[in-house]
C-alpha cells in the first residue's frame, strides 16, 4: 500500500482513538468507569444482532446527510445545513400525499422519495446560489436556512396540515400502508440502508468516473485553474450543493416512510450534525462515508445503553463526537509527518525560512 | 397594558430589544475582536451555551450573581481559546474548527448542565431605568424599562473596543494581524499569538453574553436556551462592518426582531408562532445577502478574513 493511503487510513483511525480516549478521561473526572464505557459503546453498537440493525437503522440517514457535506465540499463549500434539509425533505414527504392522488405501492413511495429529494435539492442549492450570486458565506447562510426550515416544518406541521387525531404530539395525516418502506426480508433494517450505500457509491463514482466528477473537484481544489480553463464553476457549484441537498433530502423522506409514518417533532435529533462530523472523519470521500457511518450510526445506538446502564447524561455521544471532531480536524497538522513521527523516526527536515 | 394592543406590542419589541438584545451585543462584539484578528469563530454558539450553563451553575452553588458572570465569561474564554489553539494548527480551517467547537461546547454543556435543569440560581439584577423615569414598576413601560444590569456593560465595552481598536498599540497589532498577517511577521509579531490571545478575549465577552441569557433572560437554564444566537451574531458582526459600536445598533435591531414573536403572542395572535420566531435569521440572511457583494470584498473587513472574498 501506498505511504499516503496509509497515513489516510492511520490519521482517522489515531482521531478516532484520541477522542474515545478523552471521553473516556472526561467521564473518568466525573467519577465514571471509562473502560465500562468503551465496552458498552461497542456493545451497544455491535454487540448482538439487535443492536447490529438498530446501528444500521441510525446510519442509513448518516450517509446521505454526510453526502450533502462531502459533495458540496468536493466542490470547495462548507455547507453545513444538512439538518434544514432533512427536515423539508420528511415535511415534503408527508406533503404530497395531501397535493396529489398517488399510485399504490412503489410507484408511490418512489414518487415521495422524489419530491423529498427535490425539497432538500432546492433548500441547499438556495446556499450554493446565495454564494454565487452575492458572495454570502455558504457556512452561516446554510445554518441559518436550517434554522428557517425547521421554524416552517414546526408551522406547517402544527398548522395547516396537521392531523386533527394528533394530540399530544402534533404530526401529519401518516401515510398509507402501501407507501411505507419496509424491511428488508427477515432483517430489522428497512431499506433505508440500501439508498445510503448505493448513493455512497453512486457519489464515489460521480467523483472519481466521471468528467463532470472531475469539473467539480478542480472547481473545489483549485478555483484558478477552473477559471482559466474555462470551466462553469457557479453551474458546478451549484449543481454539487443541489445533489447533496437532495441526499439529505432523500434522508428526511426515507426516515418518515420508514420509520415515523407521518412528519413530526421526531423528525429533528440532530442527524444533520451528526452528518457533518461523518463527512469530515471519511475527508468527504462518499466511499468512505459508509463504514464512518456505521461507527457513529453504532456509537448514537449505544448512546442509550450508556443512559441506561451506567447513567450517563443522553448528551454523552454529543460529547465524545464533539472530542472525535476536534482529534480529527488537528490530525491534519499530522498529515505528511506521520511516517516520521511514528515509523521511520528520521530527524525532521529543515525549515526554509519563516514559519507559514 | 395600555389598553391600546398594538402599544403594548410596539413597547414589548423596544423592551425585548434591550432584554433580547443583550447576549447579541455581547456575541458580536467578542466576534468582532475575533474577526479583527483574521479569523472566524462559529464556535462562538458552543461558548454562548456552555457559558450559560457555567453561569448558572456558579451562580446556583455559590448564591452571588456575579460570580455566575464571571465564571461565564472565563469557561468562555477557555472554550475559544481551544478554537483558537485548534485553528492555529497548520492546515486547520478556523471554519471547520467552529463547527467542532460548536458541537462540543453543547455536548459539554448539556451533559455537565443536565442537574441544573430544575433549580433557581441567582439572578443579575435589573436596573428599574422605567421607574427613575416615573413609570409604574410593574406596568407594560416599567417592566419594559427594567434593563439587564450587563447592558450598560456592554454599552460601555463597545466604546471602549471602539476606543481601543483606533488608539492603542493593542488595538493597532490587531488589526495588523487581521489585515496583513505578512507586514506583522515582517514585525516581528506572533500571528497566531495574537489571534488566540484575541479568540480567547473575544470568547470571555460572549460568556459574558451567555451570563445574560441564563442569568437575566430567560433566566433559567436548559438544553433549548441558544439557537443559534451565537451564529447570528457572526452575521451581525459583518452587518456592522466590523465596528464596535455598530454592533451595538445591530444588537438593538435583532433583539428587537426575536422580541416581536413572543410580544405579538402575548397579545393573542398566536397562529404564526413559529414563523415570528424564524424572524431573526430571516432577517440576518436578507443583511447578508444586501450587504455582500461577490464582486469586491466588504468595506472595513480584515483581508485576512475567510468570509469575504
Amino acid at each position: 500500500m501506498k505511504h499516503s493511503t496509509l497515513e489516510s487510513l492511520a490519521l482517522p483511525v489515531l482521531a478516532l482513538a484520541g477522542g474515545l480516549g478523552l471521553f473516556g478521561l472526561f467521564i473518568w473526572f466525573d467519577g465514571h468507569d471509562p473502560v465500562q464505557a468503551w465496552s458498552l459503546l461497542f456493545i451497544g453498537a455491535f454487540g448482538d444482532a439487535f443492536s447490529l440493525q438498530n446501528t444500521l437503522q441510525r446510519a442509513a440517514p448518516l450517509m446521505l446527510t454526510a453526502l450533502c457535506v462531502a459533495l458540496p465540499a468536493r466542490a470547495g463549500l462548507t455547507v453545513i445545513g444538512g439538518e434544514g434539509a432533512l427536515v423539508l425533505g420528511g415535511l415534503a414527504c408527508a406533503a404530497l400525499p395531501y397535493a396529489m392522488p398517488l399510485p399504490t405501492g412503489a410507484a408511490g413511495t418512489l414518487l415521495l422519495l422524489l419530491a423529498a429529494a427535490a425539497a432538500g435539492a432546492a433548500w441547499i442549492a438556495l446556499a450554493g446560489w446565495l454564494r454565487q450570486w452575492r458572495g454570502v458565506n455558504e457556512t452561516i447562510s446554510s445554518l441559518l436556512l436550517g434554522y428557517i426550515a425547521i421554524a416552517l416544518f414546526k408551522h406547517i406541521v402544527e398548522g395547516p396540515l396537521r392531523d386533527p387525531a394528533s394530540l399530544n404530539k402534533p404530526s401529519t395525516l401518516p401515510l398509507e400502508d402501501s407507501l411505507r418502506i419496509g424491511t428488508m426480508g427477515t432483517w430489522d433494517v428497512h431499506w433505508g440502508l440500501v439508498w445510503g450505500v448505493l448513493l455512497c457509491i453512486v457519489a464515489g463514482l460521480w467523483l472519481l468516473a466521471t468528467t463532470h466528477g472531475f469539473a467539480t473537484r478542480v472547481v473545489g481544489g483549485n478555483p484558478r485553474a477552473a477559471q482559466l480553463v474555462g470551466l462553469p464553476a457557479g453551474r458546478l457549484i451549484i449543481t454539487a450543493c443541489a445533489l447533496g441537498g437532495a441526499c439529505a433530502g432523500l434522508a428526511g423522506g426515507i426516515e418518515v416512510a420508514a420509520v415515523h409514518t407521518s412528519a413530526n417533532a421526531s423528525l429533528i435529533v440532530g442527524l444533520g450534525y451528526t452528518g457533518i462530523l461523518v463527512s469530515f472523519v471519511a475527508r468527504h470521500q462518499p466511499l468512505a462515508i459508509v463504514p464512518v457511518a456505521i461507527l457513529f450510526g453504532g456509537f448514537l445506538a449505544a448512546g442509550s445503553l450508556l443512559q441506561r446502564r451506567m447513567g450517563l447524561p443522553d448528551a454523552s455521544v454529543q460529547v465524545l463526537m464533539g472530542f472525535c471532531f476536534v482529534f480529527i480536524l488537528a490530525s491534519e497538522a499530522l498529515r505528511g509527518r506521520l511516517g516520521q513521527l511514528f515509523v521511520l523516526r528520521q530527524p525532521m527536515p529543515a525549515v526554509a525560512g519563516a514559519p507559514t | 397594558m395600555t389598553g391600546m394592543p398594538w402599544l403594548d406590542v410596539l413597547v414589548a419589541v423596544l423592551g425585548g430589544a434591550i432584554r433580547v438584545g443583550t447576549p447579541f451585543l455581547f456575541v458580536s462584539l467578542g466576534e468582532c475582536i475575533t474577526e479583527k484578528a483574521g479569523r472566524i469563530n462559529l464556535g462562538l454558539e458552543g461558548v454562548l451555551v456552555f457559558s450559560a450553563m457555567a453561569g448558572f451553575g456558579a451562580s446556583y452553588l455559590s448564591g452571588q450573581w456575579w460570580l455566575g458572570v464571571l465564571a461565564a465569561g472565563c469557561s468562555g474564554a477557555l472554550i475559544a481559546l481551544l478554537h483558537g489553539l485548534v485553528s492555529s494548527l497548520p492546515r486547520v480551517n478556523d471554519i471547520a474548527a467552529g463547527i467542532a467547537i460548536m458541537l462540543l461546547g453543547g455536548g459539554l454543556a448539556f451533559y455537565l448542565g443536565k442537574p441544573l435543569i430544575q433549580p433557581q440560581a441567582a439572578q443579575i439584577p435589573a436596573i428599574p431605568l422605567g421607574a427613575w423615569l416615573g413609570a409604574e414598576p410593574q406596568g407594560a413601560v416599567g417592566s419594559a424599562l427594567a434593563i439587564n444590569a450587563l447592558f450598560p456593560i456592554g454599552v460601555a465595552l463597545a466604546l471602549a473596543l471602539a476606543w481601543a481598536l483606533k488608539n492603542t498599540g493593542w488595538g493597532l497589532t490587531v488589526r495588523m494581524v487581521g489585515d496583513s498577517a505578512d507586514a506583522a511577521r515582517a514585525q516581528g509579531t506572533s500571528v497566531n499569538g495574537v489571534r488566540v490571545a484575541a479568540t480567547t478575549a473575544g470568547g470571555f465577552i460572549a460568556g459574558l453574553g451567555g451570563a445574560s441569557l441564563s442569568l437575566y433572560f430567560p433566566g433559567s437554564w436548559n438544553e433549548a436556551l441558544s439557537s443559534g444566537q451565537g451564529l447570528i451574531a457572526v452575521a451581525l458582526v459583518i452587518f456592522a462592518r466590523w465596528h464596535p459600536v455598530r454592533c451595538l445598533w445591530a444588537a438593538l435591531l435583532f433583539g428587537g426582531a426575536g422580541a416581536l414573536g413572543p410580544a405579538l403572542q402575548s397579545v393573542g395572535v398566536t397562529g404564526y408562532y413559529h414563523l415570528f420566531n424564524a424572524v431573526p435569521y430571516v432577517l440576518t440572511l436578507a443583511i447578508l445577502v444586501w450587504a455582500c457583494s461577490p464582486r469586491r470584498s466588504l468595506q472595513g473587513a480584515p483581508a485576512e478574513l475567510g468570509v469575504s472574498h
